[in-house]
């Protein structure tokens, strides 16, 4: 399953981890997604991480519940996908970048799920469109068929 | 994580001490369904205070718990949401709508006392 | 997006982020003609220390010319000033003063390659001009004019010898960018501390959140609100029931000037929350040009409890809170 996985992944540029080189990256934390538990240790971590750069308490609590929807999604829709957390820097600026991989079925409509209330699957469809909401930058990538890539960033204030 | 659930005169209080995964939320829901039909509770109390993050799955499961409830018979409040968390559940416009809500768990009980004497008042006036 | 494979962090060297403009002197590459000066022009010169690196004779002959044409040189400045129509919110005597303060500073700099005394100064010049209205462009406009003019004057020097000017030009240029740099940037970072002070100050003055009496808060609104203000009420005003156990809040917003669909919006979801932490939320102060807008633009209105005035909106409070509420003939007869 494992060998599959990396297979199929290693042949699409979605299934890569990919670094971001806009920012200078001085932490790093991957989590692997595959149960409702990898969740909560997704949005632990992430707290963790972004109380060292000194987040306001409710900034802290948005970005982890960003977190668990984007760590949700990945085990609702691909079974399986990766949490990569990022400590960034740029231009005397720190925040913390949320990078949510899997290769699942991917989004046809990305417009559509972005505008909200929008769900393929049993949910209040509020996932994407409300971590875009919660945070100061949102980016997607997704191939129908290949999977679904989603970097959000929160700076400190 | 199991969520004690304790029964406290006609209530039912089940008190979250730590972060919840998916299942625990569902067996949480579980648990007090069937408990407050075989105990016969009035209301259920569910103490979020400990929770730090509230996403969209939690909170469908907490509303899904006040509904069923009240299909059962009974009211349900839920309290000690925190500032933060109540901040970041309406920028997912999770609401909640239609489950009463209250500060701490003496807020959620005064809320049932009062809702179970008007009950007991609206039974009175139809001659029960 | 580039790709790294299972490659970590870690490895990358720095070079390979983006690369970011540095503050230094910029290089000149536009106004050498001859042949024979293209490879010195082209010389990297982005360390600071490049100034130093300028052959001390030119840079004699240069700081002497601009002391010996001082008187001249600064009033041509001042003249251009005044005929750009830049800091217009001073009088021409000041524009005066602060060009010469400018150009000594400027010429100091230019001989020393030190930029400390200029930073100085510079800081200084903002902190007096930014509360009469300066704007960063007419700063900006002023230290290239500067640049312009001690240029013209270098060419008109130097213009029997086009190898000296060039030579000299060289010398001048990444120092005068520089200087221009340092005011323009010093400038900006003034401004940007100034409105961080004023935001702050702002922010506190304008989001107090009173208890009147045990589990009644209220929150009068005044001014415009903005995302981030609403943010920060909200954020007060829910930290704000968690410690004083409020039940009843009543938000007043006679003091709002205007309501968009957004502050509207923000508006909701503080009551939203408010009620997710077992308070209510009694709005008050509605004027008739917002209860239209927020009907117009569709505002769900369901969800607010709104009542006429602020005194309206305490009694109802203590109504909800099982006070009982005299009214207020009787009161006042009373006291």
């Amino acid at each position: 399953m494992d060998a599959e996985y990396n297979q199929i992944g290693a042949s699409t540029e979605l299934a890569q981890p990919s670094s971001d080189r806009r920012y200078r990256v001085f932490e790093e934390a991957r989590i692997t997604i595959e149960t409702d538990t990898d969740i909560v240790v997704a949005r632990q971590r992430g707290r963790e991480l972004a109380t060292r750069l000194g987040f306001s308490s409710s900034d802290l609590t948005l970005t982890a519940t960003a977190i668990s929807e984007l760590a949700r999604n990945i085990v609702q829709y691909a079974k399986r996908g990766e949490v990569t957390l990022r400590l960034i820097e740029r231009n005397g600026r720190e925040g913390i970048a949320v990078e949510a991989r899997d290769q699942g079925p991917g989004i046809a409509d990305i417009r559509r799920v972005l505008e909200g209330g929008y769900s393929t699957s049993r949910s209040l469809g509020l996932g994407l469109s409300g971590v875009k909401r919660l945070m100061d930058e949102f980016e997607i990538e997704s191939k129908v068929g290949q999977g679904t890539k989603v970097v959000a960033r929160k700076w400190r204030k | 994580m199991e969520v004690p659930i304790l029964k406290q005169g006609p209530y039912l209080i089940a008190s979250i001490q730590s972060a919840l995964s998916d299942a625990d939320l569902v067996e949480l829901r579980d648990g007090l369904v069937e408990k407050v039909g075989r105990l016969r509770s009035k209301g259920v109390i569910v103490d979020v205070t400990a929770l730090d993050v509230m996403d969209s799955f939690a909170t469908r499961t907490l509303r899904d718990i006040a509904f069923m409830i009240r299909l059962r018979g009974a009211e349900t409040v839920i309290v000690g949401i925190q500032p933060d968390v109540a901040f970041t559940m309406v920028q997912l416009g999770l609401t909640l709508e239609g489950v009463p809500t209250a500060l701490d768990l003496e807020g959620g009980i005064a809320y049932l006392n009062k809702k179970s004497a008007a009950s007991g008042r609206e039974a009175k006036a139809r001659g029960r | 997006m580039r790709v790294a494979v299972g490659c970590p962090i870690a490895a990358y060297p720095d070079g390979q982020y983006d690369h970011w403009p540095t503050t230094g002197p910029t290089l000149r590459t536009s106004e050498s003609v001859e042949e024979g000066y293209m490879e010195h022009n082209t010389r990297t010169m982005t360390e600071s220390q490049s100034e130093m690196q300028m052959p001390s004779e030119l840079l004699r002959q240069l700081v002497a010319h601009l002391r010996q044409n001082r008187t001249q040189l600064r009033e041509e400045w001042a003249r251009r000033i005044t005929e750009a129509r830049l800091l217009t919110a001073m009088t021409k005597e000041e524009i005066f003063a602060e060009a010469t303060s400018v150009y000594d500073n400027y010429v100091e700099a230019l001989e020393t390659g030190t930029f400390e005394a200029l930073q100085a100064y510079a800081r200084g010049l903002s902190e007096r001009i930014i509360p009469r209205g300066v704007e960063t462009d007419e700063v900006i406009g002023i230290v290239l004019l500067l640049r312009d003019v001690l240029a013209r004057s270098l060419f008109a020097k130097y213009q029997h010898d086009f190898a000296l000017l060039n030579r000299i030009l060289d010398a001048y240029e990444p120092a005068a960018n520089r200087i221009a740099n340092t005011v323009a940037v010093g400038f900006v970072q003034e401004r940007e501390r100034v409105i961080r002070e004023q935001q702050e100050a702002i922010r506190v003055l304008s989001t107090p959140v009173l208890q009147v009496r045990e589990r009644l808060l209220i929150l009068p609104i005044i001014g415009v609100i903005d995302p981030q203000r609403a943010r920060q009420l909200t954020e007060q005003l829910l930290r704000g029931i968690r410690t004083n156990r409020a039940k009843v809040v009543v938000i007043d917003i006679t003091g709002v000037p205007v309501m968009d669909a957004t502050v509207a919006n923000h508006l909701v979801q503080t009551v939203e929350a408010t009620r997710l932490l077992g308070a209510t939320v009694i709005i008050t102060g509605l004027s008739p040009e917002i209860a239209q807008t927020l009907v117009t633009i569709g505002v769900d209105l369901g969800k607010m409890n709104t009542v006429g005035d602020l005194q309206g909106g305490i009694e109802e409070a203590e109504r909800l809170l099982g006070y009982k509420v005299v009214p207020l003939g009787e009161a006042n007869d009373r006291a």
